[in-house]
């Protein structure tokens, strides 16, 4: 298996045979920095084209075919336009939290974008409380939605943030539980350290019925974390227009937009690498041979391939089903899924302290 | 109108100043003042539960006053009355929205063109045009420069005018403001994407809940009733496809029939069958766009393509003979424009075994999901008794158990002679207006079924004199429209264009219900409603 902290450590030490170590780390910072906002919208871009093709498939269409071979260029086209159209305030809302909100959400998102173990040595935020940052980070998104919605001084907005409100804090518990199920197994916090710990078989295998269980509740509540259908309430299109960005024009609209795709690809990166193993290839103990043919495959190729698994899950879910209405949505949180995920967690709980999984 | 005449002499005797007149269908003339308590009368003790039609009338000399079509849907009597004012300037006539639910939005709509007063009626708006508006436009006497052009925009009132009459002959106008200050008004509409159109509810919340919904329509007033006082027989038939445009087989088939009850032209067997099942496609077309439109309100996208998917199948058959795909000016007075194509039958044929086994694609994905029932079942509940009330027909009718199809109630065309059957679901819920429809699907598939190989050989249009002159009288024809009873009422004075046409909104009695069945609701369950209502704004607005 590669170790990408080869190739940082050997710019490392090239940097500080030049320099001193203070420049050295912070050019560090800026070069990892721009590499992290390049990847998030590359990741942006690959997730709206795979959302418009995937729908497509669904719904007996074609999706994009025009701009480019198989429609590629099409997202690209739209970022564009999305770049340059105009930005428009409007009358009697408050200017400066307005502003302010889309760089919330984008901010959250690519916090939280950082936490995730790509391939082996290439995690950006690691350490001993990953789990807790992660959590902390992704609620910070949660504010931006409540001052785009306040701010905008429109009563659809309104409404709508204060559905999400209402749906991202509840929801948020649920995951936070399913997550503390795989803690339980692992006592672990730190995101490498849970992928390394599954080198003997992903989680799901290993914790069997709770975590199997963990990882439905996580994909369910996961979701409504990152407001996709049929969780999509705070936007419902067909009720509020757009609810929460419905003031939103040109590129704020746009940073709503690509954070909601990220999101979704970050709660399935969480997902797949504490259920999935991660970048960790599918091992088997005893089928040595079967291992290493896996170890082959490189780390990243795997997170990505089970991340992508997961998003089309999702996309699945939210092209199929219609949408909740919200008293039907916080039932189905606070009377289903926390008790099942509280007792879950006790099910784990008794699973580790007599031994009982792989 | 088959027991008429025991009604007749019942009528007499209830009320000796009711006066029959003969000319077309018939009708009792009233004066207004005696009008309400034979209102009441027929309604609590004859059972005339249904108002059909109500329709503004300016008679000229002999006043303005209001044409009312009833009818008892335990007996299936019909009776026409019409009450008269003959003060012309201050024409009040006593408001039945008590009696009548669907009156209400009616009596709006005539004071609104006839400017007559309707005493009692709590919430006497314009229903269509501005508020600024000069003048009352269906009145003989209207002068049109005085509405020229108005780039202004128009205020929102908050207040609701009533009439009431004094003891010495003149009213009194109150206002009532329609929501309190402290009120969470929202606007849904005129531009918004669950309302299919320019219609406009404002509604008052109270955190999700629903308390209040204010129904504003007229965004796409066309004046069609008044541009066709001005029109020949056969120009005004241009219109109909216009009204509702997924039922414009049925609308354009309604006006046609009407005309020629009047002329008392009796079309040929094959002109009847290529109608019928015209209508009958025209009807799955539109069917399926509601199930569409219901399910993209509900964020269930998929549905919607599949409903676009086969949609797409009618309207090729529609096209090839008509050549229309939305509006298809198919149906003329006396025949259809054209024969069907040669390919028509092979088509329908192959479009009949497509479209069964998909209509399981649908149960499959839309009816079984747990969430789109969580969200139907049990969700604006119309009762039987409103239903009726409010004049509500079609699918939304028979989910709530009341048996109003006109297909079955007053048989026209071939519906006589065909086996279908009436859909009837008695939750009255959204669940069963979505059910309904989905299940009518399957019976218009049978009617074609029956019908597709036995079209009788003969013209496809009768010979028809190129000016067409109506005797004078009062016809009313109705037919199944793709979303309930659509009527034509004519009244003609022997010229060859109308002195007044009505058509019988399916849409406003659909709309006019949604403030009773959507309190208390939520939002989303407002979405719900709206969408398995299935009005068309075009059709309410006329």
């Amino acid at each position: 298996m590669f170790d990408f902290g080869i190739v940082t450590n050997w710019i490392h030490t090239q940097l500080t045979s030049v320099m001193p170590d203070g420049l050295a780390i912070f050019l560090e910072c800026l070069m990892i920095g721009i590499c992290l906002l390049l990847l998030y919208v590359i990741i942006a871009i690959i997730m709206i084209y795979m959302e418009r093709k995937v729908c497509a498939a669904f719904q007996c269409r074609l999706g994009p075919t025009r701009v480019g071979p198989w429609g590629s260029i099409q997202v690209i086209c739209d970022v564009f336009k999305m770049l340059t159209k105009e930005i428009i305030t409007i009358r009697h809302s408050d200017k400066f939290l307005y502003n302010l909100a889309p760089y919330m959400v984008i901010l959250a998102s690519v916090m939280a974008f950082a936490c995730i173990p790509i391939s082996r040595g290439m995690e950006i935020l690691d350490f001993n409380v990953g789990i807790l940052f992660f959590m902390a980070a992704s609620s910070i998104g949660i504010v931006g939605i409540l001052l785009a919605g306040w701010s905008s001084n429109s009563k659809y907005s309104l409404i709508g943030a204060m559905r999400s409100g209402a749906q991202m804090i509840s929801y948020e518990l649920s995951v936070g539980l399913s997550i503390l199920t795989i803690v339980v197994l692992t006592d672990t916090m730190q995101f490498s350290e849970i992928v390394m710990r599954q080198a003997d078989g992903w989680f799901i295998f290993k914790g069997h019925i709770p975590a199997v269980i963990a990882f439905v509740i996580y994909l369910i509540a996961g979701n409504a974390e990152v407001n996709r259908g049929p969780f999509d309430l705070p936007e419902a299109e067909s009720e509020l227009t757009a609810g929460y960005h419905t003031e939103y024009s040109g590129m704020h609209f746009g940073l709503f937009y690509v954070a909601e795709f990220v999101n979704l690809f970050i709660i399935s990166g969480i997902a797949a690498t504490i259920f999935l193993g991660g970048w960790m290839p599918l091992h088997i103990p005893g089928w040595d041979g079967f291992n290493a043919v896996m170890d082959w495959i490189p780390g990243f190729i795997w997170f990505f391939a089970k991340a992508f698994f997961i998003v089309w899950l999702l996309m699945w879910i939210k092209w199929t089903f219609p949408r909740l209405r919200i008293d039907q949505i916080l039932t189905l949180e606070w009377k289903y899924l926390v008790p099942i995920g509280l007792l879950n967690l006790l099910l784990m709980v008794i699973v580790v302290v007599f031994k009982l999984h792989f | 109108m088959e027991n008429r005449i025991d009604m007749k002499e019942k009528i007499a005797a209830m009320k000796p100043s009711a006066v029959w007149s003969e000319a077309g269908d018939g009708m009792f003339r009233v004066p207004a003042t005696s009008f309400r308590s034979l209102a009441e009368k027929l309604r609590h003790e004859e059972g005339f539960d249904f108002l059909r039609s109500l329709t503004g009338m300016d008679w000229g000399e002999e006043g303005l006053g209001c044409v009312y079509h009833l009818e008892n849907t335990s007996t299936g009597e019909n009776v026409v009355l019409a009450a008269i004012d003959p003060d012309r300037e201050n024409a009040g006539i006593p408001s039945v929205h008590d009696l009548w639910k669907g009156a209400d939005f009616n009596e709006r709509e005539a004071y609104d063109f006839f400017g007559i007063k309707f005493l009692g009626h709590p919430d006497l708006r314009r229903l269509f045009l501005r508020d600024d508006w000069k003048g009352h436009p269906l009145r003989k006497d209207y002068d049109s420069s005085l509405n020229p052009l108005n780039m202004e925009n128009e205020e929102t009132s908050n207040d609701a005018p009533s009439y009431e009459m004094t003891k010495d002959g003149s009213y009194i106008l109150k206002r009532h403001p329609l929501f309190e200050d402290q009120e969470y008004v929202i606007n849904i509409g005129p531009q918004h994407p669950a309302t299919h159109g320019v219609l406009r509810f404002l509604v008052s919340l109270e955190g999700e809940t629903i308390k209040k919904i204010d129904v504003h329509s007229g965004y796409i007033h066309r004046g069609i009733e008044k541009l066709c006082e001005s029109l020949t027989y056969p120009q005004t038939l241009g219109f109909t496809d216009r009204l509702d445009y997924l039922g414009a087989m049925q609308n354009r088939h309604a006006l046609c029939a009407c005309i020629e009850k009047a002329m008392g032209l009796e079309v040929s067997e094959r002109i009847q069958c290529i109608r019928t099942i015209m209508d009958e496609l025209q009807r799955i077309d539109s069917h399926l766009l509601f199930v569409s439109c219901l399910c993209q309100d509900m964020g269930a996208l998929t549905v919607f393509f599949f409903g676009f998917r086969d949609r797409e199948k009618v309207l090729d058959i529609l096209e090839q003979t008509t050549g229309g795909r939305l509006i298809q000016t198919y149906n003329t007075i006396g025949g259809v424009q054209a024969d069907i194509h040669p390919e028509f039958v092979k088509k329908v044929k192959e479009f009949i075994k497509y479209m069964r086994p998909k209509l399981n694609e649908y149960h499959e994905v839309f009816t079984g999901n747990v969430i789109a029932r969580q969200r139907l079942i049990g969700t604006g509940v119309l009762s039987r008794e409103d239903a009726i009330s409010f004049g509500a027909t079609g699918g939304t009718g028979r989910a709530s158990g009341w048996a109003c199809d006109v297909r079955k109630r007053h048989p026209y065309a071939m519906y006589g002679k065909v086996d279908f059957k009436e859909i009837v679901l008695h939750n009255g819920d959204c669940f069963d207006r979505y059910m309904v429809r989905m299940l009518e699907i399957e019976q218009s598939l049978n009617i074609i079924e029956q019908l597709i190989d036995n079209i009788p050989e003969g013209e496809w249009q009768m010979k028809v004199k190129p000016v067409i002159k109506l005797p004078e009288g009062s016809w009313y024809t109705a037919v199944e429209g793709s979303r309930g009873e659509f009527g034509v009422y004519i009244e003609s004075r022997g010229d060859k264009s109308p002195y007044r046409m009505k058509f019988r909104s399916t849409g406003l009695p659909l709309v006019s219900c949604i403030d009773t069945i959507s309190r208390n609701a939520k939002i989303a369950d407002l979405i719900a409603i709206g969408g398995t209502l299935d009005y068309v704004v075009p059709d309410i607005d006329r």
